[in-house]
C-alpha cells in the first residue's frame, strides 16, 4: 500500500509501513520526552540489573586470581546490540584500569575493531590510567563465526580467563565460547537480544541480561540522568505496545478488525 | 567531535527515511551512503589484519605458548592473500583453501556444537530446584512431541508440546522482541543525540 506523506508527491510510504512509521516516531517521541524530563531534573528510579552488579565482582575477581578478563562485543556489525555491548565495554574497561586487571577483547567484525580500541582506551583514560593501556588487548580474531568462535576459546583456555562477559549479538557460537568459558572455570556474564540464543546463554552463565535488559545496562552502569530518561521512555513505549495487543486481541475477539487492518497499514 | 555527532544523526535521518519511504531523492542519498559504509568497512579490514599480524608476530618474536599456531596463522594469512592478488580470488588456487579447509573446519566447529550442547544440558537439566525442574519437564514434553516416540508413548504429547511452543513459549519470545525493539530504539536515539559517545572517544 502506497500513500502521500501530508498529501504531498515528493515522498510516498513503502509498502505496509504506515503505521510502522507511525509507531516509529511516537516510541523515539515517548524516549525524547522522558530524556528532556530527566534534563529538568526529574530523574527516573531504575531497578538494578543483577547481571550488572556482577560484572564488578568479576572484574575484582579476576585480579585477585591475576587472570585475565575476556570481553566479546557479539558477531554484529553496528547494530543496536553492538553498540550496547560498546557501552558496557566502556564500563568494564574502566573496572578493569581501576583495578589493574588485565582485559582481553575479542572482535569478529573489523569495523567494530576501532571503536572498541577506542572505547576501551577512553576507559582506562577516564580511570586515569592511560599508559596502563595496552593496544594488544583488542584483539581482531576472524570475520569468519567459527574460525572466530575457535581463536576466542583458544585464547580463553590458554589465557585461563577469570571472567567472561559476553555482551552483544550472538549467533550459534554463542554455546561454544560459554562452554569454554564454563571449562576455563570463569564467571560468566551474558546478554543478547537475539532469542534463538538465551536458552544457551541461560544453560551456561552465571548471569544473563535478556534482550532489553543489555541495551538498559549501560545506561543504568553510568547512573547517566539522561540516558535513565531514555529507559523511562522504553516503559512509556511498551504501556503503548501492551495497550495495542490488548485493544487488538479484544477487538478480534468481538469480531472487530480495525486494529488488526491498521497493524496491516 | 560535533562534526562526528552531526555526521551520524544526518545519515541516520537519510537511512531511516530511506527505509519508511519511496523517494528517489532520498534512495540516491541512502544508496550513497551504503557505498561510503562499504568502503569504510573495506579499511577497517585493512585495520583488523595489521591488528592481527601485529599481534601474532609479538607472540612469534616472544616465543609465547603455542606460537606456532602464531607461524601457520601469519604463513596461510600471506600465501592466501598472494593467490589472491596474483592467481585471482576466482582461482582454483585460491577457492582450494576455502572449499578444502576453511569450510570443512567451519563445519566441523559447528558439528561440534552438539556435544556442547549435551554437556551444557545435563548440567541445566538438574532436577535441583523448581526453576530447572520446570526446565527439565518442559524440555522432556517438548522433546518427546518432536520424536516420532512420544506419539507413540502418549497421543497427547505432540498436542501439549504445541500448545506449550505456541503459548507460553511464544509469550515470552514476544515480550522478548517487542523489549528489545523498542531497547534497541532507545540506544539509537542515545547514540544519534550525542547522549552515548564512547564510540567516538568522548568519556563520561
Amino acid at each position: 500500500m502506497y500513500k502521500n506523506l501530508w498529501g504531498c508527491n515528493l515522498m510516498t510510504f513503502a509498502n505496509n509501513q504506515f503505521f510502522a512509521f507511525i509507531s516509529f516516531i511516537l516510541i523515539v517521541g515517548f524516549v525524547v520526552y522522558k530524556i528532556v524530563q530527566a534534563q529538568n531534573g526529574k530523574i527516573p528510579a531504575i531497578r538494578r540489573i543483577a547481571g550488572l552488579d556482577a560484572i564488578e565482582e568479576a572484574v575484582g575477581r579476576a585480579t585477585e586470581m591475576g587472570r585475565p578478563v575476556h570481553y566479546s562485543p557479539g558477531v554484529g556489525a553496528l547494530d543496536a546490540a553492538t553498540f550496547a555491548g560498546l557501552e558496557l565495554l566502556d564500563l568494564v574497561a574502566k573496572q578493569v584500569a581501576r583495578y589493574g586487571a588485565d582485559l582481553i577483547v575479542t572482535i569478529r567484525q573489523p569495523i567494530v575493531l576501532p571503536i572498541a580500541e577506542e572505547v576501551v582506551k577512553t576507559g582506562y583514560r577516564s580511570a586515569g590510567v592511560e599508559e596502563a593501556y595496552n593496544p594488544d588487548s583488542v584483539r581482531f580474531i576472524s570475520q569468519e563465526q567459527f574460525a572466530y568462535a575457535a581463536g576466542t576459546m583458544g585464547i580463553m583456555e590458554r589465557e585461563q580467563v577469570a571472567a567472561n562477559l559476553m555482551l552483544g549479538y550472538f549467533l550459534a557460537e554463542s554455546i561454544l565460547l560459554a562452554e569454554t568459558g564454563f571449562k576455563a572455570g570463569a564467571i560468566q556474564i551474558a546478554g543478547t537480544d537475539n532469542r534463538s540464543q538465551v536458552p544457551f546463554f541461560v544453560t551456561t552463565c552465571d548471569y544473563v541480561l535478556i534482550g532489553e535488559e543489555l541495551f538498559a545496562a549501560g545506561a543504568v552502569a553510568s547512573q547517566n540522568p539522561l540516558k535513565l530518561g531514555s529507559i523511562a521512555g522504553q516503559d512509556l513505549a511498551k504501556i503503548y505496545a501492551i495497550a495495542l495487543l490488548v485493544i487488538g486481541s479484544v477487538a478480534a475477539n468481538f469480531g472487530i478488525t480495525a486494529i488488526s487492518n491498521l497493524l496491516s497499514k | 567531535m560535533k562534526v562526528a555527532k552531526l555526521i551520524s544523526l544526518v545519515f541516520a535521518i537519510v537511512l531511516i527515511l530511506q527505509f519508511f519511504f519511496v523517494s528517489d531523492t532520498i534512495n540516491t542519498f541512502g544508496n550513497t551512503i551504503t557505498s561510503w559504509n562499504i568502503v569504510i568497512a573495506a579499511f577497517a579490514m585493512g585495520l583488523a589484519a595489521i591488528n592481527l599480524i601485529r599481534i601474532h608476530v609479538i607472540r612469534i618474536q616472544l616465543k609465547r605458548e603455542n606460537w606456532i599456531n602464531s607461524l601457520v596463522l601469519i604463513i596461510v594469512l600471506v600465501s592466501q592473500a598472494g593467490v589472491g592478488l596474483f592467481l585471482g580470488d576466482d582461482s582454483s588456487q585460491y577457492m582450494f583453501f576455502f572449499d578444502g579447509i576453511l569450510n570443512p573446519l567451519g563445519a566441523t566447529m559447528y558439528a561440534l556444537i552438539a556435544f556442547w550442547i549435551a554437556s551444557a544440558a545435563f548440567r541445566a537439566f538438574k532436577a535441583r530446584t523448581i526453576d530447572s525442574t520446570a526446565l527439565l519437564t518442559v524440555g522432556i514434553i517438548v522433546m518427546l512431541g518432536n520424536a516420532p516416540v512420544g506419539e507413540v508413548i502418549w497421543s497427547q504429547f505432540p498436542v501439549l508440546q504445541e500448545w506449550l511452543m505456541n503459548v507460553p513459549a511464544m509469550a515470552a519470545i514476544r515480550a522478548l522482541y517487542i523489549g528489545a525493539a523498542i531497547g534497541g530504539i532507545a540506544v539509537g536515539v542515545r547514540v544519534l543525540s550525542g547522549i552515548e559517545s564512547g564510540h567516538l572517544g568522548a568519556g563520561e
